[in-house]
């Protein structure tokens, strides 16, 4: 705590004992809510093939504990962090986060599941750079549109400018992978905290429509892969091929629906105890919790995911500065994204990609970001403003 | 905090608030308004129907000795649905399973590949969704690795299953008879009532021809299934729902072993013999059958095959070979299927004719060497000539001029070239009501129906052939004339005849119907059955193999149904008159050299030699015959196409098979005191091999 000393923020700092009043405990409690859930369906979804496969029924549990962990010490230490003297660092933040982007496209990366996004580290532990990328995103933009301006109610030009030159780059090398899921929480955050910054509409208006050229070219010029053409062709008609791309779509759709209003109970369900959905800890985990839980277990996922987003957008408001207020926001257009994006490819109203659900998919990396996420919007939320 | 942000930070607090809306309402459309249908699926995703086949029911002889049965063979199948669904189409999984099977990778792809008129033998002519088998009679080592490591072989199953086995007990092998089974086409699968075999069971077979097609519903059985759960990789996790199949009847058919082992072993012999005397002997018949009741003892036929060859796939050399022309077209019975003119063994049918039509059974008929027929000399065998004589030395000494002058003058009281409104046709009338020209309704498929070349039938042939003989008539044969002046006239002279009065039953054609020639066509099922007529006194039985269906334990099924037999209009006085003269033929007639020392006292023998002369190609060996004479019991009757006079190459093969039956002195009769056994047999003597 000494490294804080010096401090003359806007908010009172009185030692450990009053930080720890000024954390959001509902935060607190929520995300560890969802780490329980996340957990116990993490095991649901793996102990019967593990059983199978004649390996400890309680491995992926196991790890997945371990990973939380990491995740909360992680998360502890960016929240007792002085966020502002992150800015420091951004730019080594950054530069790592390329350097591992370009390494996963060299032959150190790994393929897993049709992407290479992955740097294996031996020892069975894999690094998945895009993760951490989304880290590295959200402080520089706070960074560059969240500099202190004199009368100016938005950021000018060359700093919208920079922070789209400096998005991109990161954005085409995890496109390179492919892995669309994250270039389009890239896109979300990006546009996110733009339009928060105060920049101009049409910014904004020009970046959506740059989106949406950008994706027509690619659509029009093949730059996409066929699997993912063929992902998004299932996505708009399920049944049109049922055991290929359509598979996981169908299959996710199956569990979830026959899980019905209270589900078939914890550690109950037959699609996912017969493994008919594929990735179910990590990108499909919700549909563990369709099934054994229900409508009352998937919604009550979503609204505390909800909940989530509701105190960070809260901390984004109460923030001591716009630079707090940009690393909350971009937090919660990266956790947003990538909750709708997930649940929604499980329910059929989005195509499939690659992403896990925040706090509750298994996976180190995932976690890992997303307990960083946590601790930033924790190390905001204690540097608020004197009103509350 | 600028204005602008606090607004721009509300409008994403509601997109969001939004965004959670709208997942939420979607889960409840999919879990609560749609749930119940998604539960169904979600059952129908969880449990898959295995059809448990049925084991097929043996075929038995009357002795209950299998002439048909099962052994368990290890067969690895490939399910063509589940390689498909892996990423380079199962083309790993192949390679391995080529490599534990001991195979080329490419042998395997020929066998799973699907049969389409392009697509040569080996190929897979059932249904696609169906697991195919690529190897059977697998070693266990082999299979156990298969099994033990499914995660390497996804859509490899090794599973023992029933296979047809041939035990050929007392070298009765008969395929033509029993016939053989084929995967299942889609087209009848989807036409099947009932449970399907589908999904991970095996294959499901269907007879194609002879008994095995006859009694396939008999045979079949009712498969059972399996409900059972299965994970996604269609691992089984448990079973929900069972119902074990049950084993298909056993046939029990009135083959004996013992007579179509000798039946098929005299007919080999009579083929090698006539082939040694410098005949073609391209093919050849052996019918037995009880006289007095139609029941099927003995059915032969050459060229043959060993049914074997159908399991487990079979190779474009060898399907070639079973339809091809080359080597005989082996699939074909000529017993049912085989038409030849009978030659004089169709007299018995004429003297009948002849007598209803007026002539005098005990009258003195000359017979010349030849006899003019209009303006064509019509000759006996050999132009000799035997002076007077009655219709019992006819049939003894085979004279053909008694009956072309019987057909000649009923032909001319019939208005000759110029026929009253309803001609008699004494002998045409007469061969239709010993059943030649009409299928003898035996219970085995495809039967052909023979020919009786009546006044219609000349009328249709030649409409149907008529452009083609009228063009001959028109421009003669060049080709042959530049080679052969004289033969060239000839043929242009009957295409001429043909062209104009083809249609004309002529004195010509009556002639040649009353010995059996001409157009007459007879299968060697159809003479044995008018000989039958003849040694049981006028009844017209109707052939048949499939007595009853049994269980494995010997009890009745069903008893198959005998149909009733029609009786013959004809005095049994001349029928008797009839069995006089056969059986002088084989003590002092046509046939007596080939009977030569035959044990008349063991069981007396009676019959007919036929010799029919075919154009173009070597004459049709025919023996008829029938025994014992006083109380005639069987009936034995051989052909063998190109194989000579009917007393040199078809009559030792009857002589053999009835010593076989009655024994000699050197050789155990097969048959006890002359009888074969009566009732159904108890359990079968052989069991499915395990």
């Amino acid at each position: 705590m000494n490294r804080l000393k010096g401090y003359r923020g806007p908010g009172p700092w009185r030692g450990r004992a009053a930080g720890l009043r000024r954390l959001d405990w509902t935060l607190i409690l929520i995300v560890l809510v969802l780490s329980v859930a996340g957990a116990v369906l993490v095991r649901s979804a793996t102990f019967q093939l593990m059983i199978e496969q004649g390996k400890d029924p309680e491995s992926y549990l196991k790890r997945h504990i371990l990973n939380l962990l990491i995740g909360f010490v992680l998360g502890g230490l960016v929240t007792v962090l002085d966020y502002r003297l992150l800015r420091a660092y951004v730019p080594i933040l950054y530069a790592v986060a390329c350097v591992g982007l370009v390494a996963v496209l060299t032959p150190l990366g790994s393929t897993i599941n049709g992407s290479h996004s992955w740097i294996v580290l031996g020892g069975g532990f894999q690094v998945q750079p895009s993760e951490f990328a989304k880290v590295g995103l959200v402080v520089l933009l706070a960074m560059i549109l969240g500099e202190p301006r004199d009368g100016e109610i938005g950021p000018g030009r060359r700093d919208v400018l920079l922070a789209l030159a400096l998005a991109g780059l990161p954005a085409v090398l995890i496109l390179m992978q492919p892995d669309l899921g994250t270039t389009l929480v890239f896109g979300a955050v990006v546009l996110g905290m733009l339009a928060v910054s105060g920049a101009r509409k049409r910014w904004l208006a020009g970046l959506v429509a740059g989106g949406g050229a950008a994706a027509t070219a690619a659509w029009a010029f093949g730059v996409l892969k066929p699997y993912q053409i063929a992902r998004f062709t299932a996505f708009l008609d399920p049944s049109a091929d049922p055991r290929g791309a359509g598979y996981n779509a169908q299959q996710a759709r199956i569990a979830i629906g026959s899980g019905g209003a209270f589900g078939k109970g914890l550690f109950e369900g037959e699609q996912t105890g017969g493994h008919f959905v594929p990735e179910q800890q990590t990108d499909f985990i919700f549909t563990v919790a369709g099934e054994e839980l229900g409508f009352a277990g998937g919604a009550a996922i979503i609204v505390l995911l909800g909940i989530v987003l509701w105190r960070g957008l809260r901390i984004a408001l109460q923030a001591a500065d716009l630079f707090g207020t940009l690393v909350a926001t971009g937090v919660v257009c990266w956790l947003a994204f990538q909750t709708f994006e997930n649940v929604g490819m499980t329910l059929g109203i989005m195509p499939i990609t690659g992403l896990p659900l925040p706090f509750v998919s298994y996976g180190g990396s995932a976690t890992f970001a997303n307990m960083i996420a946590f601790g930033l919007l924790q190390a905001v939320h204690v540097r608020r403003r004197a009103f509350d | 905090m600028n204005p602008r942000t606090h607004f721009r930070l509300v409008v994403l607090y509601v997109l969001v608030g939004a965004l959670l809306l709208v997942l939420i309402g979607r889960l409840w459309t999919l879990q609560v308004l749609d749930g119940e249908r998604y539960r169904q699926t979600a059952a129908q995703n969880r449990t898959r129907d295995i059809v448990v086949p049925a084991i097929r029911g043996m075929i038995l002889d009357d002795r209950g000795v299998a002439l048909v049965r099962n052994r368990s063979a290890l067969v690895v199948s490939v399910d063509r649905t589940s390689l498909s669904r892996q990423g380079d189409g199962g083309d790993a999984v192949l390679k391995r399973l080529a490599g534990v099977l001991g195979v080329s990778h490419a042998s395997i792809l020929q066998r799973i590949r699907l049969c389409s008129p392009t697509v040569k033998r080996p190929c897979w002519p059932g249904s696609p969704y169906q697991p195919i088998p690529v190897a059977d009679n697998v070693d266990p080592k082999r299979a156990l690795q298969i099994m033990e490591r499914q995660e390497d072989f996804p859509g490899v199953t090794a599973q023992v299953q029933a296979v047809r086995e041939y035990p050929h007990p007392s070298g009765a092998s008969a395929p033509q008879t029993l016939g053989y089974l084929q995967p299942i086409t889609q087209e009848e699968l989807d036409e099947r009532k009932g449970l399907k075999v589908t999904g991970y069971s095996g294959v499901d077979l269907i007879g194609r021809a002879g008994l095995e097609a006859q009694y396939d519903a008999d045979l079949r059985g009712e498969p059972g299934f399996r409900r059972v759960l299965v994970d996604s990789q269609g691992r089984v996790t448990g079973t929900a729902e069972e119902k074990r199949p049950v084993t298909g009847g056993n046939l029990v058919t009135s083959i004996d072993a013992g007579v179509q082992g000798a039946a098929e072993s005299a007919l080999k012999k009579a083929i090698e013999d006539a082939r040694k005397a410098g005949h073609k002997a391209d093919s050849g018949a052996v019918v037995v059958m009880d006289a007095t009741d139609g029941r099927m003892i003995a059915m032969a036929s050459h060229p043959t095959y060993d049914p074997a060859i159908w399991t487990g796939g079979i190779s474009q050399d060898d399907y070639d070979a079973l339809l091809g022309k080359k080597r005989g077209e082996p699939l074909i019975s000529r017993v049912t299927q085989g038409q030849f003119a009978p030659a004089s063994t169709f007299k018995i049918s004429s003297i009948a004719a002849a007598v209803r039509d007026g002539y005098d059974l005990h009258g003195t008929y000359p017979c010349p060497g030849s006899y003019n027929v209009g303006s064509r000399a019509f000759t006996n065998y050999e132009a000799q000539g035997h002076g007077n004589m009655n219709l019992h030395e006819a049939l003894v000494v085979s004279c053909d001029t008694i009956f072309y002058r019987f057909a000649y003058e009923a032909w001319l009281r019939d208005g000759g070239t110029d026929p009253k409104k309803n001609p008699s046709d004494p002998m045409v009338g007469m061969a239709r009501e010993f059943g030649f020209g009409a299928r003898t309704g035996i219970d085995l498929p495809n039967e052909s129906a023979g020919r009786i070349p009546d006044r219609a039938w000349k009328k249709a042939f030649w409409q149907a052939t008529r452009a083609s003989n009228c063009k001959a008539a028109k421009e003669g044969y060049p080709d042959v004339a530049r080679t052969d002046p004289s033969r060239a006239a000839y043929l242009k002279a009957i295409a001429t005849e043909n062209c104009t009065e083809g249609f004309m039953w002529r004195a010509g054609d009556t002639a040649n119907f009353s010995v059996g020639q001409g157009d007459v066509l007879a299968t060697p099922l159809q003479l044995a059955r008018a000989y039958a007529a003849v040694a049981n006194g006028g009844r017209l039985v109707t052939p048949r193999l499939g007595m009853a269906v049994t269980r494995p334990d010997g009890s009745l099924v069903r008893r198959l149904p005998d149909p009733a037999d029609p009786r013959l209009k004809v005095d049994p006085k001349v029928l008797k008159y009839i069995r006089g003269g056969l059986a002088d033929v084989t003590k002092r007639g046509t046939a007596a050299g080939a009977f030569s020392g035959f044990d008349f006292k063991r069981v007396d023998v009676a019959g007919k030699t036929g010799t029919a002369e075919v154009y173009g190609k070597d004459d049709t060996s025919w023996f008829a015959s029938f025994g014992p004479v006083s109380k005639p019991r069987y009936v034995v009757v051989a052909m063998v196409s190109q194989g000579g006079t009917g007393a040199s190459t078809a009559a030792p093969a009857v002589r053999s098979i009835w010593e076989a039956m009655y024994g000699t002195d050197d050789r155990k009769p097969i048959l006890k005191n002359g009888r074969l056994p009566t009732g159904l047999p108890g359990p079968p003597v052989s069991r499915t091999s395990q």
